[in-house]
């Protein structure tokens, strides 16, 4: 039983960390159609902000956390701005190309500059272990999960409840009719890109804390499960994001628990290839009917 | 007083010449319609006034503004709201919510006061809140204001998208074949409709429609279009003699 709850403590710790990078995906998805490769490296970029943040201004783990958030939602609106924002008129297959090719240039960029090899993270957290139900369990994994689900009850409150949030539901609903509410479609997608951004930095972050060591190419893996999260939740849909987050996080830990660990990414994708296959939108996604 | 003034618009498609030289002067409270066969540019005409399409020559200037140039939703928040030829709704979302995206731009709150609920937000949400409902009393929609705008009634969808259009406090409004695919009962109660519109909120209107009746009831000047060209202008009396607009345009509806 106390394995059973240590292990579940795992799969929520690893899934909220899949559904705060796949929401930035599902988000620019349900503005923009796209799909936005570049994110997985700026969850890369967001852990080296707090590196250096704390490692060079000495600050503790919030105001870390907080000022990496914002310089990571900076270098998303960026990116939208030089690289995005000129193609808007271009076929959806530029847009991904050119997305495929900021992905890459933010990793050998970081990995140019700051080289390649691994770094350890500033310990932010005074680790300390405690017994919960007979699993042990530590105060990292706790602040992990809780910073997380706060995050995305938040995002959800702004969608769900304030202007900016309307606007955005609206783009993905029909993007003409939006700028004839008075509303600027370039101001919408550089929220998006922003929120998006800031929770991909926290998750860099907390993987940082969580796996002591960064390194350029950390965005790779995780990027492509958090998107495969977004898909399997159903791309477009913040709560798609969430559930197929934490649905992830539970295949993959509990694969490796029950089977060599080799076997994890294996059947987390077989997972993937079966729900695609039964339910081609994602498990919360609708139907599309196209009327004819 | 002038409210605008569209001067010698003219707009290419790769050679296909859509509108060519078109002139109107709209006067402040007025009730225009515009008509013309299919194809005869009227949409282009009002793409082009909400900012869709930039004209190949010519200006738009409202309400002593050079519009011509500017941005759909830069010429919306100067006061120009339109509705579609095929209604044009945020379908998935709730009828309320609808109506609520169109105040966006007249709120001050940030983002940030939102997450904390300050007294500001709550405050600016409840008016919101308030006057969203108004609206959709005003249109008899209240009762669906949890409905999915796309589960409406073909009826009240055209009126959702005129509430909204009108939520964003237009001084102009463009109407684009707001009795498409209706009845002739339902035309009529939308002639209404779009009269009391106009003197209940004090509005001008120039509106693009098929319907003979709708347009010769409430029209107070008509503009005939037809294959981008004006080729009339006059009162409904003087439009439904006038040989040209016949030929083009009647002579069609008589045949038949």
């Amino acid at each position: 039983m106390s394995y059973f709850i240590q292990q579940l403590l795992n799969a929520l710790q690893l899934g909220s960390i899949y559904a705060l990078i796949a929401l930035g995906y599902t988000m620019v998805y349900g503005v923009l159609g796209l799909i936005n490769f570049a994110h997985g490296d700026i969850f890369m970029a967001g852990a080296f902000f707090g590196f250096f943040t704390a490692y060079l201004l000495k600050l503790p783990l919030i105001p870390t956390l907080i000022l990496s958030m914002l310089l990571a939602s900076a270098l998303g609106i960026m990116i939208e701005r030089i690289a995005y924002r000129p193609l808007r008129k271009a076929p959806r297959m530029s847009l991904i190309i050119t997305a495929l090719g900021i992905s890459l240039f933010l990793e050998n960029f970081t990995r140019a500059t700051l080289g390649g090899q691994p770094r350890s993270f500033p310990k932010l957290l005074e680790i300390q272990d405690f017994t919960f139900l007979g699993a042990s369990v530590t105060n990292l994994q706790v602040v992990i999960i809780l910073v997380s689900i706060f995050l995305m009850l938040v995002l959800r409150y702004i969608v769900q409840n304030t202007m900016i949030g309307k606007a955005m539901r609206a783009v993905s609903d029909n993007k003409e009719v939006l700028a004839l509410m008075g509303i600027s479609l370039d101001t919408v997608i550089m929220v998006t890109f922003g929120l998006g951004s800031a929770l991909a930095a926290t998750a860099g972050i907390l993987v940082g804390l969580a796996y002591p060591v960064i390194d350029p190419y950390m965005g790779i893996t995780v990027g492509w499960k958090a998107f495969i999260a977004a898909v399997l939740g159903g791309i477009g849909l913040i709560n798609g994001a969430l559930v197929g987050g934490f649905i992830l996080g539970f295949i993959e830990i509990f694969a490796a628990a029950l089977l060599p660990s080799t076997y994890r990414d294996g059947i987390a994708f077989t997972i993937l290839i079966i729900v695609l296959l039964l339910k081609p939108t994602g498990l919360l996604g609708r139907p599309v009917i196209k009327k004819v | 007083m002038s409210l605008m003034q569209v001067e010698n618009i003219t707009m290419n498609f790769d050679g296909l010449r859509a509108v060519q030289n078109f002139n109107l002067d709209l006067q402040e409270g007025e009730l225009i319609g515009l008509i013309g066969p299919n194809g005869a540019g009227k949409t282009t005409v009002f793409n082009i006034l909400t900012g869709v399409y930039i004209p190949s020559q010519g200006t738009v200037t409202f309400a002593g503004e050079n519009i011509t140039k500017h941005a759909p939703w830069q010429i919306n928040r100067s006061g120009i709201a339109r509705t579609f030829q095929n209604i044009r709704l945020f379908d998935n979302m709730t009828v309320l919510d609808n109506i609520k995206v169109a105040m966006n731009y007249q709120m001050k709150y940030k983002m940030f006061s939102a997450v904390l609920r300050t007294p500001k937000y709550r405050q600016e949400e409840s008016m919101v809140l308030k006057e969203s409902l108004e609206m959709l009393q005003l249109f008899n929609l209240v009762e669906k204001y949890n409905f999915l705008a796309k589960n409406l009634s073909y009826g009240e969808q055209r009126r959702l998208e005129i509430a909204r259009a009108l939520t964003t406090k237009p001084r102009l409004l463009l109407l684009d074949e707001p009795a498409a695919g209706m009845n002739a009962k339902e035309s009529e109660e939308l002639m209404h409709l779009i009269s009391w519109i106009h003197k209940k909120f004090n509005l001008t209107i120039l509106l693009i429609e098929h319907h003979m009746p709708v347009v010769m009831g409430i029209c107070q000047r008509i503009k005939v279009l037809d294959f981008g060209q004006t080729i009339a202008e006059g009162t409904p009396d003087e439009i439904k003699n006038n040989p040209k607009v016949i030929e083009a345009y009647l002579g069609e509806e008589v045949d038949h």
